[in-house]
């Protein structure tokens, strides 16, 4: 099998926050009714998280589920898994109403790191999200847009915000991201 | 600004997060119907100074269709229900007369 590579060759930029292309990432998108307890289970199962509530991600060290919607789920495993992992979870869910695909070579994601306050401003410069700590918490996923294109980001912990986009967008959320952290532009709004 | 909130993921969603669907609760009249049927269907629309009722999508979200009434005059938003409806619930509508009494939509009240 020939080797992953990232859009933007794990590019990084120093400034307000640390802008990080991460990956090569595994993501899975399971799409299943809401009562689908065979599908939450096929996903507990290859992650070892749990099923997240509402709106929340469920992840360390960059295996988990993130809450994308309430009949969807995207599944976080190590990139060389994520092939097997997509078998292992079809072969269980044969002849189910589950949808269970690899996406992990048509996204991107992106790390921001630094100042917890101005991790946050970074975000808010560019989605419409509330990004008030008292409002937008650690481990909450919100998918939302980014300027003009789809994205979904969360918290790992304060200072630290992982981001996916389509990969066809990537550089396009890399430049936005690194020009909301350029050094000089501080809001310092939070 | 109007933000209104995603009955499905709960994120209180600013308008550039949302697709708007048009006027809410239309029966469609397709190939076979009378002319008129078909004609207002297709082109007849509700434009009130006041009470409205509309279909949203949560396009850069959950990505989930959900209805939403609101006025159009004030911005302000009474509340947001499932799509899988032909009416507003009779919840909303008592809320409804509760700020705007006397109010009707279409054959709504
Ligand atoms: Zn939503």
């Amino acid at each position: 099998m020939s080797e992953p590579v990232t859009p933007l060759a794990g590019a990084s930029f120093d400034g307000l926050v640390r802008v990080t292309e991460t990956g090569p990432q595994g993501m899975i998108v399971l799409r299943c009714p809401e009562d689908a307890t065979d599908a939450r289970e096929a996903a507990t199962a290859v992650t070892g998280t749990k099923d997240p509530a509402l709106r929340r991600a469920a992840v360390s060290n960059g295996t988990g589920i993130l809450w994308m919607s309430p009949d969807e789920r995207l599944i976080l495993v190590p990139r060389a898994k994520s092939a097997s992992t997509v078998a292992e979870m079809q072969a269980k869910l044969a002849g189910q109403h589950a949808l269970v695909a690899d996406v992990s070579d048509a996204r991107a994601i992106f790390r921001l790191e630094g100042d917890p306050l101005m991790v946050r401003e970074v975000l808010a410069k560019l989605a419409p999200v509330d990004m008030r700590p008292d409002h937008f918490e650690v481990g909450e996923v919100r998918r939302t847009r980014l300027a003009q294109v789809a994205a979904a980001f969360w918290l790992e912990q304060e200072g630290t915000a992982d981001l996916i986009c389509f990969r066809s967008v990537a550089r396009y959320v890399y430049d936005l991201l690194c020009t909301a952290a350029v050094n000089g532009s501080a809001v310092k709004h939070f | 600004m109007l933000t209104i909130q995603c009955p499905h993921c709960g994120v209180q969603a600013e308008e550039t997060e949302l697709s708007p669907g048009g006027e809410a609760h239309l029966s469609r009249f397709g190939p076979g119907s009378e002319d008129q049927d078909f004609e207002a269907y297709l082109f007849f629309r509700e434009n009130p100074k006041g009470v409205h009722f509309e279909r949203w999508r949560h396009v850069h979200g959950c990505g989930k269709w959900f209805h939403a009434a609101r006025c159009t005059v004030t911005m302000e938003v009474f509340g947001t229900y499932s799509a899988q409806t032909t009416e507003p619930p009779k919840a909303l509508r008592d809320k409804i007369s509760e700020k705007r009494p006397g109010w009707t939509w279409r054959d709504i009240a």
